[in-house]
């Protein structure tokens, strides 16, 4: 795999960035920093639990408000999005340097910040829907960032189309929640005395949501996406595909748990996905070779598992979920962006090629291994704290607790032989085969890797910084109750801690025997049928398939085929709908039809007769033209003066277009397949048409007038729009909108009209 | 065409058109007209001038691109609709002067929704004239 920007091109200083990436960087971290600080001042208060709270109306009809809450949960994902977001900015600036998109990445990086930060600070479902939405359609841009590669913009499209089919689903789910429950907050929904698990569309809302989450999550079977969407710069995967927006899932999960968990049906369904999803992660992180997919599909266990926690109301099921969501985010975004480092600076991520990067890439190495210890869950890493509440938690599960058990050992054992091979193959050890001797990299590319891999180690320690503070609130707001939070390292020999001892040992084994483990593994995946990446593939050209196969025949590019469509449509619709609902007439209503107006429907029927049965095209104009003018006469005899002048004016123009186009072409030839039938077919389809349209015509015109309106026009249209010309006095005062609208149309349509005919078509075809 | 009546004809028929929609136009508010109408008339007349002369002669009489006018035109009734913000009222709420206004007598009323109305003019002329000249140019 290429690396993304040619190494050792770039100069160490920053001066050569251009004026507008520097813009972007200051206001992208500014941002991040003031979030930064901002929640770290509300910590002590929310950890007392007290919220902070902001409400503003915005389409109160539809319930939805910009509601704002900040507890425990939002705090924690808060807080890892704004400080992540802080030292991904920064990488970032040293990564792309003058790369002429960096100013866009900055952008787009700081837009995806904020939708994340609404997305787990919204009160509302509505407004979280739609800031889900923006993490899929800034995630969708930041994957096809270099988009000028086919891979990448292949990879940003499916990870749109999962996602956002997922959000879909979730729409509905979240709009069912919130009618079921009565409240679109989902403060009230959680604390709502009576419990949506019993609701009778329990099983639908859960369902659909579960795909929202599950499609952001990257669970199976929908889970290829993520490893796909490593086509995007490295620190982009740190943030987006590691640390935040493939949490959303988990965050949702974490979020609804008080309301929509504790069934039957939630504990199943997370169980089964998230431990499928975690172990067949896991063994295809052991097959790859290349660094960067190395760690996509760890971020899919990782996800996995802990999706399997989720699914217990356990306390230390949740407790275990949040501390590995806090371990996970420290060392994957660390080894993401020391992978990034290395592919920068040597050219390659296969670890096959590397070996003793430490003598070159001393500090990325450190960070690099002190990260991938954290990962393996080694003491006294706070991966190792994370782990061992896993397990106490898989133990204390009372449902299939060896399912979980055995889940989570294979995982963990894969991510221990992983590490090994990262720590004692890539970086401390192992035989190099680049030629090039790498020099480390700038300052503003080591500075994320290694604060977040020595948090790693720091919290480890010292686990008290987070337990009260950070872990304990969003532990309580995922129980929906009190509880108290105390995190150690050693806890004495117990289940957990045996568990870790096996997990070591077969890590350890894996390791020694990786060759063998990652043949044993491609071998079984050449025997599975292929899921995934396969049935999104056929699914997609399936979609095409229809699609071009339905617009071959409808859109056949005879105006004939498309007027019979038309006309056969509109007679069958309303003959169905006038059979269900007659129209009553009673035709002493009518108006008297005067002399003059008689006259003139003669003429009109003479004409229409001529129009139909002309062989000239120029003769069957003017027919038309006369029954334009036939109408229009007809509104003067009744007095519509203005509608009148108009559709003679429109009558008139209509026949010259007209003309000017025909009088060019030759006279009519036969149309092919006409014949007595074509023209009986098409004659009954005219008359169908016709005798509707008099029905509906009529129909109208005989029931009775409701004047409220007319009586308000003409009130008020000198009185309040110094006008006598009621019909223009609607058109540029009352209804002016709608004018406004029309005139749009009519500009639009000349303009649609103009560019068509200037359109040239070369002799080879319209694209050339 | 090339014929010496028509085209002498047309000439003097173009002018008494576009006065006439002007006149359409102006009195719209109070008599039957208006701008939808005095647009539609406009066209007709360099229509007409176009037919005897040839679209080359239409753009020369229009003297703005088309496409231009449709344009102007929009933006004028998007702004006749915007000034009433200024005091405060709604999007397309009417704001009248009257002047020389007496007890008896409201005087000459001017008001935006008469420069709405000349908005909606100047699409429909451009907008029918330019669909007119490309298909003259292209055909």
């Amino acid at each position: 795999m290429p690396a993304e920007t040619k190494p050792h091109t770039d100069p160490e200083a920053t001066q050569g960035i251009g004026s507008a990436a520097k813009t972007a960087f200051a206001c992208a971290l500014t941002t991040a920093i003031l979030f930064f600080i901002a929640y770290i001042s509300q910590i002590s208060a929310i950890s007392s639990g007290t919220p902070w709270v902001f409400n503003a109306e915005w389409v109160p009809r539809l319930g939805v408000e910009l509601a704002f809450r900040l507890d425990g949960l939002a705090l924690l994902f808060g807080l890892l999005i704004s400080g992540i977001g802080i030292l991904v900015f920064v990488y970032s600036f040293g990564y792309f340097k003058t790369h002429q998109s960096h100013a866009r990445l900055q952008w787009l990086l700081l837009s995806f910040m904020l939708a994340m930060i609404g997305l787990v600070s919204s009160d509302n479902i509505i407004l979280l829907f739609i800031f889900w939405e923006l993490t899929t359609i800034t995630s969708f841009l930041l994957v096809g960032f270099d988009h000028e590669s086919s891979k990448a913009r292949r990879s940003a499209l499916q990870a749109l189309l999962i996602t956002g089919g997922g959000g879909l689903c979730l729409l509905v789910g979240l709009i069912m929640l919130g009618q079921a429950s009565d409240s679109y907050l989902l403060s009230e929904i959680i604390a709502s005395e009576s419990p949506i698990t019993e609701h009778a569309h329990y099983p639908i809302i859960l369902t659909l949501i579960l795909i929202g989450a599950f499609t952001k999550s990257a669970q199976f079977p929908f889970h290829f996406w993520l490893p796909n969407a490593m086509a995007a710069p490295s620190p982009v995967s740190a943030y987006l595909h590691s640390a935040t927006m493939v949490k959303a899932g988990i965050y949702l999960m974490m979020r609804l748990q008080p309301s929509l968990g504790g069934t039957e049906e939630w504990f199943y369904a997370l169980s089964i996905t998230g431990g499928i999803t975690a172990v067949w992660s896991s063994m295809m992180a052991l097959r790859q070779t290349d660094m960067k997919l190395v760690l996509a599909w760890t971020t899919v266990m990782a996800l996995g598992t802990l999706t399997m926690f989720l699914a217990s109301d356990l306390r230390i099921a949740a407790l275990a979920a949040v501390t590995f969501l806090i371990v996970h985010a420290f060392y994957k975004c660390a080894l993401f962006l020391a992978i990034g480092n290395v592919d920068k600076r040597t050219g390659t991520r296969e670890y096959d090629k590397l070996g003793t990067l430490i003598k070159h890439l001393p500090i990325t190495s450190v960070a690099a291994v002190l990260a991938a210890l954290s990962m393996a869950g080694l003491p006294p890493f706070i991966g190792f704290i994370g782990k061992e509440l896993k397990y106490e938690s898989a133990l204390a599960i009372a449902d299939q607790p060896w399912l979980i058990v055995a889940a989570a050992v294979a995982a963990n054992a894969m991510m221990v032989a992983i590490a090994l091979t990262f720590v004692f193959r890539v970086f401390l050890g192992g035989q190099s085969t680049i030629t090039r001797k790498p020099r480390e990299a700038s300052i503003l590319m080591l500075i994320g890797p290694l604060l977040l891999a020595v948090l790693g180690l720091a919290t480890g320690i010292f686990p008290d910084l987070l337990a009260k503070s950070i872990i304990q609130p969003a532990v309580i707001d995922i129980l929906g109750a009190p509880t108290e939070v105390k995190l150690s390292l050693w806890h004495g020999i117990n289940g957990p801690l045996i568990l870790s001892v096996i997990t070591v040992a077969i890590g350890a084994l894996l390791f020694f025997k990786l060759t063998v483990v990652s043949r044993a593994i491609n071998n079984l995946v050449e025997k599975l049928p292929m899921l995934g990446d396969t049935t999104y593939e056929k699914l997609l050209n399936g979609i095409q398939w229809l699609a071009t196969g339905l617009t071959n025949r409808l859109q056949t590019g005879s105006l004939t085929h498309y007027l019979t469509i038309v006309f056969s449509a509109f007679v069958i619709a309303v003959a169905v709908a006038l059979v269900y609902q007659p129209v009553e007439m009673d035709f002493r209503n009518l108006t008297p039809v005067t002399p003059l107006a008689a006259l003139v429907v003669v003429l009109m029927i003479g004409a229409a007769i001529v129009a139909a049965f002309s062989d000239k095209r120029l003769l069957s104009i003017c027919a038309l033209g006369i029954i334009g003018s036939g109408v229009a006469v007809l509104f003067l005899v009744y007095g519509a003066i203005d509608v009148a002048i108009t559709q003679l004016m429109v009558e008139t123009l209509f026949v010259v277009l007209i003309a000017t186009v025909l009088i060019k072409l030759p006279r009519f030839p036969k149309l092919q397949g006409s014949g007595k039938a074509r023209d009986f077919r098409d004659g009954m389809i005219a008359i169908a048409a016709g005798i509707v349209m008099t029905i509906i015509t009529l129909g109208v015109s005989l029931a009775p007038l409701d004047l409220t309106v007319t009586q308000f026009f003409e009130e008020n249209s000198l009185a309040k729009a110094y006008g006598r010309n009621i019909v223009n006095v609607i058109l540029v005062d009352f209804r002016a909108l709608d004018t406004l609208g029309e005139v749009a149309v009519v500009a639009t349509a000349a303009m649609a009209v103009i560019a068509l005919l200037k359109v040239r078509v070369h002799p080879q075809g319209p694209h050339s | 065409m090339n014929s010496l009546i028509f085209s002498t004809i047309s000439r003097l028929l173009v002018g008494l058109m576009l006065l006439f929609s002007v006149f359409l136009l102006w009195r719209g508010h109070n008599e039957p007209g208006g701008g939808f109408i005095g647009g539609l008339v406009a066209a007709a007349g360099i229509i007409v001038y176009g037919l005897a002369e040839g679209p080359a002669m239409m753009r020369k009489l229009l003297r703005v691109n088309p496409r231009t006018l449709v344009l102007i035109g929009l933006l004028t009734a998007i702004v006749a609709g915007l000034l009433p913000l200024l005091q405060g009222s709604a999007f397309l709420t009417g704001m009248w002067l009257f002047i020389g206004a007496t007890d008896f007598d409201k005087g000459l009323a001017l008001g935006t929704p008469l420069i709405f109305d000349i908005g909606v003019y100047l699409v429909v002329v451009g907008g029918v004239a330019g669909m007119v000249i490309a298909l003259e140019e292209e055909l």
